[in-house]
């Protein structure tokens, strides 16, 4: 058996009394409101006369008020030690009281016994008394209950065992802990400190933040790696404790750690996506089947508000890039207009509802994997409003028409593009049997524009500079320019509600390694 | 009272002192392009200007692979040691 933990506790009368320090030691566990341990107060007496002088004997009682109430009831000689932090009981692995432990040196445990089984209680002052030299306790043993069983101890129980367990020396978690005095408002109090994204959060309390980690299976002091701008460190416990204050369920802890990887890669390059004026932020995608299992919403209203698993994911993902990464509006955050989605903005795609591969097998992952994506998008959902169109042609048009405005009409070869295809829409275009391939073709070929519409005019001076366009001959003036670099540079998912003709585009920042690259991460559970 | 867990990485920075200031530019000079649109133009004038004022000067040009980025560690190591000043063009 373990040794017992030290500890110090108080007595009735205040003063503080330190574990024994002893070649053998009494210690017995109790709380008032058990009636097996008001059986055995008498016996504890008894063995606290014969005893008490020769080694020491502790009584330590689970509740202040309790441990009154026992000592007014039974007007014991012992003063009941006051454990109702409950951590010494939490720490010595009492589950049942009355515990009664008998220590040797260096507070091993001798012997345990659980509850009151009247023969181990005999032995044991039996025993005492032949190694002590003492007489034995004066008790009426025949009028004592046989056996009872007890009763489990508050350190145990629901209401305090998470908090013990994460205050007690071998919690896995290792971070600065903070206390908030009694008069102070713990939500006012994270606004204050600079945590929040401009809403409340959920108070990451050290049983809050235990439980998000039994989300996962990794070590909570894993390293992820560095957030820009401050190039913060972030483990496994960081993330939990923003998961937290996010909101989010300990099963989706696993799908935040990946995207926050992901985040986290050069190719992805968090610090530009956050510095950059253009009011650029995470877009989070969800593949496979997690997407279920944790209840995320791909069909009705999947890239709105309503659903925790969306919207609390979006949320600690961007938390930890506030609070461990240090991007905080104003300082290197330096978005113009900033945009909503700089709060959350995670949806999964409705695999089940799209004809084609779904994003994670299309960027090569098995189907039954779990995976998130992230993109960098500037705007959106900006809906393509189309409920005439009844051929693939006609729809992907009017899509490839959308499109132009990516960045402006005038920006070409400059970003990507999200696509969310709603049922309606996928519908339309499986008629005709579009491909995502067929898709993307088609709105490269309705967008596409010869060089000299995409020159600066009066109208704009936006595109290609008129000094450039000068140099160029007529044939290259009549060139098609495509809007988009390449026909991958338009992601394509499918979600929303099978009702409604109006698909939905987010627009890319700065694309490629100058700028972001979407980033996949397998979901590891 | 409720206790939470730190969400940040708990770091606090050191304040650094600015290296002093000379009263005259002399020696080398780092220009660095951060390869934001027209962030040469300004580099141009700016060396051509330079070169002018201030002959006994060198003038060395620097250019950030992707102005979304931080500098490269080695580029940052090469400005500080071969130069005595950096002018940098931002943006647009």
């Amino acid at each position: 058996m373990a040794t017992l933990p030290a500890y110090r506790l108080e007595n009735s009368n205040g003063e503080e009394i330190a574990s024994p320090d002893a070649e053998q030691a009494l210690i017995c566990f109790i709380k008032e409101d058990c009636p097996t341990c008001k059986e055995v107060m008498p016996v504890l007496e008894a063995f606290f006369v014969r005893f008490g002088s020769t080694i020491p004997v502790h009584i330590i009682g689970q509740t202040s008020q309790g441990n009154t109430a026992l000592a007014q009831q039974f007007n014991p000689t012992f003063s009941i030690l006051d454990d109702s932090a409950l951590q010494v009981s939490f720490a010595a692995d009492i589950e049942t009281v009355p515990t009664m432990v008998l220590t040797d040196a260096g507070n091993g445990q001798a012997s345990r016994l659980v509850g009151f089984v009247k023969e181990e209680w005999q032995a044991l002052a039996t025993k005492l008394s032949v190694q002590l030299d003492v007489e034995a306790p004066q008790l009426d043993w025949p009028a004592l209950p046989d056996w009872r069983p007890g009763c489990g101890s508050l350190s145990v129980g629901p209401a305090d065992e998470p908090r013990l367990r994460a205050m007690a020396e071998g919690s896995p978690i290792r971070a600065r802990r903070i206390d908030i005095g009694r008069q102070d408002d713990e939500v006012e109090f994270m606004f204050d400190q600079g945590f929040s994204d401009g809403l409340p959060l959920v108070p990451p309390t050290p049983e809050r933040v235990l439980a998000m980690l039994s989300g996962s299976k990794r070590d909570a002091q894993e390293v992820l790696g560095e957030m820009a701008p401050n190039m913060g460190e972030v483990t496994i416990e960081k993330v939990a404790i923003n998961a937290v204050m996010a909101g989010c369920k300990p099963e989706y802890l696993p799908v935040v750690l990946a995207a926050v990887e992901a985040v986290l890669t050069d190719d992805y390059n968090i610090h530009g996506v956050m510095a950059t004026t253009m009011g650029a932020s995470p877009v989070i995608v969800v593949n496979g089947p997690i997407r279920q299992r944790i209840g995320m919403n791909m069909g009705l209203g999947a890239l709105g508000q309503g659903n925790r698993a969306n919207a609390t994911i979006g949320r600690a993902v961007r938390l930890v890039i506030r609070n461990v990464g240090g991007a905080r509006p104003g300082e290197t955050e330096r978005s113009t207009l900033g945009n909503p989605m700089k709060f959350t903005m995670c949806f999964a795609e409705w695999e089940e509802r799209n004809p084609w591969s779904p994003l994670h097998v299309e960027r090569g992952f098995a189907e039954e994997e779990s995976v998130v994506t992230v993109f960098t998008m500037v705007s959106g959902p900006t809906l393509i409003v189309d409920q005439d169109s009844r051929s693939a042609s006609q729809l992907a048009g009017t899509l490839g028409q959308g499109l132009q405005a990516v960045m402006g009409p005038k920006a070409y070869f400059a970003t990507d593009c999200l696509l969310v295809v709603v049922p309606e829409h996928v519908d339309t275009l499986m008629r005709d049997n579009y491909s995502k391939e067929d898709l993307r073709r088609r709105i490269q070929e309705v967008s596409a524009r010869p060089v000299r519409e995409l020159v600066a005019d009066e109208n704009s001076a936006t595109g290609i500079k008129a000094a450039t366009a000068e140099k160029m001959d007529e044939a290259s003036l009549d060139q098609m320019m495509t809007k988009f670099r390449r026909d991958e540079d338009i992601h394509i998912v499918v979600a929303g509600s099978e009702a409604g003709k109006f698909s939905g585009a987010f627009h890319g920042w700065v694309t490629g390694s100058v700028g972001s690259i979407p980033v996949s991460r397998k979901i590891e559970e | 009272m409720t206790t939470i867990m730190d969400p940040t990485d708990e770091r606090v920075p050191v304040t650094r002192q600015l290296t002093p200031r000379p009263s005259a530019v002399t020696g080398r000079v780092a220009l660095l392009d951060i390869s934001k649109p027209r962030g040469s133009v300004l580099l141009d004038q700016l060396e051509e200007v330079l070169a002018k004022q201030l002959p006994g000067v060198t003038l060395t040009r620097y250019a950030k692979p992707t102005f979304s980025k931080p500098a490269p560690a080695a580029l940052r190591d090469e400005i500080h040691q071969d130069n005595d000043f950096v002018i940098e063009a931002l943006a647009d």
